[in-house]
Order: C-alpha cells, then sequence, then structure tokens
C-alpha cells in the first residue's frame, strides 16, 4: 500500500520537522538556485558617511571570490554586515534563498553556516592552539551540552588533521598569544576550517606572511573552493592573481567593476579610482 | 590539558594544598576543640572555631567571585547582595525558631513584627518554620535575582565597568529596602537573638563545631564544582568570552547564555556562604549590602590572586586575619590599610600573592 505524501514524512523516522529542530529558528540553506549569497542595496552610514553606498553583490555558491578596493572602500563594513556585527540603514541580506541574515545575531549567522576571519588576527591568545582549535569547532554550541561535552576521538582526530594542515602541529600546546603574526592567521584560518561553514569570508589572509605562507593559503583556498563558497578580501594583487576566478571591485561603498582580474585591470574606473594609483 | 577533574585537581598544586589544608583543617579543629582541655596549650577555644567558620564563608564568597570576575571577566559588585539574600533566608528561619522565647513572646511574630503592632505574618514569611523550605528559598532567592537581573544586562551586552556600576546600584537598592521597616526584614536591626537551628542550641559548642564543618564541606564542595566547571570544554568557552567576547559570538556561542548560568550559579554559592555565616555571627542586617562590602570581595580575590579560586580563598583568608588585628588594634586605620594594599597588589602583583608564589617556586 502507497502512503500518501503528507503521511510519508511521518513515517520516516529520520524526519526532522521544523518546529523540532530545537534551539534554532534558522530555516536549512538552500541554494537551490545556485547563489549562495545575495546583498541588494546595502547602506551602512556612521554619522551621515556611507561606508556601504546601495551595494549589491551576489555570490555563487562554490564560488571562490575576491574583493579588491582601496583602504576604506567598505570591504570589512560589507563582512561586518553579513556577519550580524554591523545592522544596515537600509537593503537586504540574504544566505541562500532562505535565510534573511538581517533577522539573526552573530551565533546564530554562524551556526546557519557563515564562518569569518577577522582583518585583524583575533585568535584566543590565552588558550592553546588545540583549545582555539577546539573551541571552533563545528557542534552544538549550547551551554548545557558543551558543559557535559567530551571530545570524541573522531574529534580530536579532526582537531590533529586541521593542525598538519595549518602547519602548527609542533606548536599544538603552545600559547596561542605566543605565535607569530602569521602564525596567528593560519591559526585562524585553521579555525574557520573547524567550523566548516558553507560560506567562507576571509579578510586579508596573507598580510604579514611570508612568500611561501602566502603560496599555502592561496593552495588551500583554492582547495575549499568548490565545496565551499570564498570571499577573500587581499590586497596582495601577486595572491589575487594566484587564486582569483572573478574579482569584484569596490569604491566608496558600491561595486565598481566586475569580472576576471585582466578585465577589471583594464577597466578604465578602476585605473582611475585604485590600481593607477 | 584535557583530563579527568580528579586527576587534575590531585596534579594541580594549588588544589592539592588547599583541599589538604581544608582536610586537616576540619579534622584538626573540632578534635583541638572537644577533645582537648581548655587549658592546654593547643586548646582551640570555641570563638576561634567561630572566627575560623565566618573567615571559611567568606573564602566560598570569594571564589564565587573569582568564578564570575577571574574566569568570565564580570566584576561583579553584587555579590553582597547575594550573600546577604542567602544570610536573610536563613535569618528568616532562626526567627521563626524562638517562637515563645521572643521578649514579647509572640508564637508566631518575631518581636519586631510584634513591636510595629503588626497583627500577621506577612505572606512572605509563611514557609519560613520549616528549615527545607528556608533552605530552598537560600538557593532560590539570590538564584532568580541574579537570573533575572542577569537575563536584562547580558542580552543587552552591559559589560565592563557599566555592569559594575549597575551591580553596585542592585547592591544598593537593596540597602536601601532592607532598611525599611515596612519591607518586613527588621529595618536597620535586622534579624538577630537567634535561638537554635533544627533544635540545636546556637550557643553550644558541639553546634558551632557542626556550623564550621558544614561550612567546610560547603567551601570544599563549591570549590570542587568551580573547578569542574572550569576544567570543562564550557569553561574553555567562558575564558574565550572573557578574553575575546565578539569573537567568541562569531564560531557560534551564545554569550549571553554563558554568562548568564555561570551568573546565576555563582549567585547562588554566595548566598549559600551568607546562610552558613548568619548563624555563627548571630545576626544579619542590611549593613550586609553595605557597597564597601562588595569592593572588599574583589580586594580579597586580587590579593590572593584571580582566576585560580584557591587564590581567591587565600586573599579572603589573609585579608580577613589581617583586618581581624588591624581593627583591633588600630581600627581607624584599616580602611587605609586596606586601599593601600589594594593599589599595591594591582601595581606590583597583578597575579596576586599566588602569582608571586608561583614564580618563587619557578626561580627557586
Ligand atoms: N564603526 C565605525 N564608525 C565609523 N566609521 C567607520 C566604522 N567602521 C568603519 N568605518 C569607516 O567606514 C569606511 C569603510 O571601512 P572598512 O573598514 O569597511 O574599509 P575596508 O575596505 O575594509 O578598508 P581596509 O582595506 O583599510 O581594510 C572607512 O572610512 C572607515 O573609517
Ligand atoms: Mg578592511
Amino acid at each position: 500500500m502507497k502512503l500518501p505524501a503528507a503521511l510519508e514524512t511521518f513515517a520516516d523516522r529520520e524526519h526532522v520537522f521544523e518546529f523540532m529542530a530545537r534551539g534554532s529558528r534558522v530555516p536549512r540553506l538552500d541554494v537551490s538556485h545556485n547563489v549562495i549569497l545575495y546583498l541588494e542595496d546595502i547602506t551602512v552610514a556612521f554619522d551621515g558617511f556611507r561606508a556601504l553606498n546601495d551595494l549589491t553583490l551576489y555570490v555563487d555558491a562554490g564560488e571562490l571570490r575576491c574583493i579588491i578596493g582601496p583602504n576604506g572602500a567598505g570591504k570589512t563594513t560589507m563582512m561586518d554586515v553579513i556577519t550580524g556585527k554591523t545592522r544596515p540603514d537600509s537593503g537586504s541580506a540574504w544566505f541562500g534563498q532562505t535565510i534573511d541574515l538581517l533577522q539573526l545575531d552573530e551565533p546564530e549567522i554562524a551556526a546557519a553556516g557563515i564562518g569569518r576571519k577577522f582583518q585583524k588576527p583575533t585568535v584566543f591568545t590565552e588558550h592553546s592552539v588545540f583549545e582555539n582549535l577546539e573551541l571552533a569547532m563545528a557542534g552544538d554550541k549550547r551551554v548545557w551540552r558543551i558543559l557535559f561535552a567530551k571530545l570524541t576521538p573522531a574529534q580530536i582526530e579532526r582537531i590533529e588533521s586541521v593542525l598538519e594542515t595549518i602547519g602548527l602541529k609542533d606548536q599544538r600546546d603552545a600559547r596561542a598569544g605566543s605565535l607569530s603574526h602569521g602564525q596567528k592567521q593560519w591559526l585562524e584560518i585553521g579555525m574557520l576550517l573547524m567550523q566548516d561553514p558553507q560560506l567562507l569570508l576571509v579578510d586579508e589572509p596573507v598580510a604579514g606572511m611570508t612568500p611561501q605562507e602566502t603560496e599555502r593559503t592561496a593552495e588551500l583556498l583554492l582547495g575549499l573552493a568548490g565545496k565551499h563558497s570564498v570571499v577573500v578580501v587581499e590586497h596582495d594583487m601577486a595572491f589575487v592573481r594566484s587564486i582569483a576566478r572573478k574579482v569584484t571591485v569596490l569604491h566608496e561603498g558600491s561595486v565598481l567593476a566586475e569580472g576576471s582580474l585582466d578585465e577589471v585591470q583594464n577597466n578604465a574606473k578602476v585605473v582611475e579610482v585604485y590600481l593607477g594609483e | 590539558m584535557h583530563t579527568p577533574l580528579l586527576k587534575t585537581l590531585l596534579t594541580e598544586r594549588g588544589s592539592q594544598v588547599f583541599l589538604g589544608v581544608l582536610i586537616v583543617t576540619a579534622i584538626l579543629v573540632p578534635l583541638l576543640n572537644l577533645a582537648v582541655p581548655a587549658d592546654s596549650a593547643l586548646h582551640v577555644s570555641t570563638y576561634t572555631v567561630t572566627l575560623l567558620g565566618k573567615y571559611l564563608c567568606y573564602a566560598l564568597l570569594a571564589i564565587a567571585v573569582d568564578l564570575v570576575w577571574g574566569y568570565c571577566g564580570i566584576l561583579s559588585l553584587g555579590h553582597t547582595a547575594f550573600f546577604a539574600l542567602g544570610g536573610y533566608a536563613m535569618g528568616m528561619y532562626l526567627m521563626r525558631q524562638i517562637g515563645t522565647r521572643g521578649v514579647y513572646g509572640d508564637p508566631v511574630l518575631p518581636d519586631f513584627m510584634v513591636f510595629l503592632n503588626w497583627s500577621e505574618l506577612p505572606w512572605y514569611w509563611h514557609g519560613f518554620d520549616m528549615f527545607w523550605f528556608a533552605m530552598l528559598m537560600v538557593v532560590l532567592a539570590p538564584g532568580a535575582l541574579a537570573y533575572v537581573f542577569g537575563w536584562f544586562a547580558f542580552r543587552s551586552r552591559v559589560t565592563g565597568v557599566y555592569l559594575s556600576i549597575i551591580t553596585q546600584a542592585l547592591t544598593f537598592a537593596l540597602l536601601l529596602a532592607f532598611f525599611r521597616n515596612e519591607m518586613g526584614f527588621g529595618g536597620n536591626n535586622g534579624l538577630t537573638d537567634f535561638k537554635d537551628l533544627l533544635g540545636f542550641d546556637l550557643q553550644a559548642d558541639a553546634t558551632r563545631i557542626g556550623l564550621f564543618l558544614a561550612t567546610a564541606f560547603a567551601l570544599g564542595g563549591g570549590y570542587v564544582a568551580c573547578r569542574a566547571i572550569a576544567a570543562s570544554r564550557a569553561g574553555r568557552v567562558i575564558r574565550a568570552i572573557r578574553d575575546a567576547e565578539g569573537r567568541a559570538r562569531f564560531i557560534g556561542y551564545r554569550v549571553e547564555s554563558y554568562k548568564l548560568w555561570l551568573w546565576t550559579f555563582s549567585a547562588v554559592l554566595a548566598g549559600i556562604a551568607g546562610a552558613l555565616y548568619v548563624p555563627q555571627v548571630g545576626i544579619i542586617n542590611p549593613g550586609e549590602f553595605a557597597p564597601i562590602n562588595a569592593i572588599e570581595i574583589v580586594i580579597w580575590v586580587a590579593v590572593g590572586g584571580r582566576g585560580t579560586l584557591y587564590g581567591a580563598v587565600l586573599g579572603a583568608l589573609v585579608v580577613n586575619y589581617a583586618k581581624t588585628w588591624f581593627t583591633g588594634a588600630f581600627p581607624e586605620v584599616w580602611l587605609y590599610a586596606l586601599g593601600a594594599l589594594f593599589v599595591l597588589v594591582t601595581l606590583f602583583l597583578p597575579q596576586g600573592i599566588v602569582g608571586l608564589l608561583a614564580r618563587a617556586r619557578k626561580t627557586a
């Protein structure tokens, strides 16, 4: 006998009803239109100064997007809006088709699947490198769960493998505050990996890195694209060239140009405000 | 690093010393009081037992403050309020125990109510004739106040000095309220003239010993509970919040929930300390809410060394011993000495005595 479709969902033991997904009022991520991030007409004003000015930007699922632009163009502010740190004065921001980012706060946005690496590396300096990765690990982060949670062997293995990836195996138990600038950058990238987000926002990842470290970062980010969507803000043009497929140029809070790196580098407006300097 | 609690306690020097000394004290002090004749040099007087019991209450209060301040960066000037509320809940039970032995001999109404010409017990005094109910209130009154206060404060993301100031305002508001006779808590005289607890005479040596042991047990239990929280994954999240609150939010932690639970738990510990304090000192009055007390607790923790728990215990003992001595010898200098101590510690001993000892051990 065939059950009607509605009943079938009840018969399916694995089915999780929306109302039972406790502790979260965040819908599931839906990227069926192949776009993971919609920013439309976003304006952010600080005391009348528009850090973002009717910014409209779309990022495809699985894409690796580079964002460039002069200092003060609004790149970091854009990330602040996406991650819930700053509320825009107008506009809309959607994560996939279903998640309205402007309705959520920082932990909800993180739980929905957006991770961020800050421009200024911010690791937990008093914790060990291992503990920093543990803190960032994806999973239920509510108080009572975490209070009694023990790391499973699989989780420890995961942390060890990220330690390997970011080249900090020997610093496993070192205080994060004792790391060099470049190592902190790596640790933050490692924390991003531990979160296993769908969308990674990476603000100036190679600042302060040696050429070798920069190269490894490029490899890592390229490896992530496809399964994840990555938005990278960077001033280092050589680095951008090594990873970029599509580049967006921001200027005075809105998009000035978009296209391949060669296209935007030959764009007259871009040459004028940015690359020509 | 990711070791079980027991192992942490057994390998950590400070915890070893603290728990060892606590256990030895809890065994020796009753023995030296009860079994050694009063004329022996080894005899510990009942006065000393009670004084030690009082110090242990302060130590528990110091742990409660260190848990939120040292581990989560919440500098509370409100713990006197939780301490006093726990004390008042115990005091109300002790008042109801007096029964007809009061000056006015009223079987139900405490003396101060008869004095105010009240004819019946206010509703919130009901139930306090039962020990279990009073003990429930010792936990619930400070716990509920802390929960409600914290819910508003942490959700609105009040932090730092501003949070300290509103915790101070909370204490001060309660101070003023409890001073009023109409509140029904004995006004500025507070609650006193207690006779017995669970049928045991409060003046008897054995009762004093019992209270001392109960306090030692509460202190040990509170210490282990705080240590367990600090050593858990939640403890690492709490320290992460202390060091970089915004960052913790961006990796998905609901900071306000963590703060709220830690804060409430800490308030309950303070309430228990207050409840143990009152029968040993024999009185609770609004003076316990005094803002200066809140600052004193912070100084205990700073002097001992914050963020270690055992440092808080050490600080509470050292400063209170000094206070007992000073207020006996030079009462007028005490507040200056306390202020000077705080300044010296802040400038030269940011890790407190515990930090100094650790440094001495390393160089030795
Ligand atoms: N909280 C704030 N209050 C006032 N002005 C701000 C604030 N945050 C950013 N701004 C201003 O908004 C503008 C955009 O800043 P933003 O940090 O987004 O630039 P950016 O593109 O990331 O620059 P950079 O390449 O230097 O990192 C700048 O002029 C900055 O001074
Ligand atoms: Mg920036």
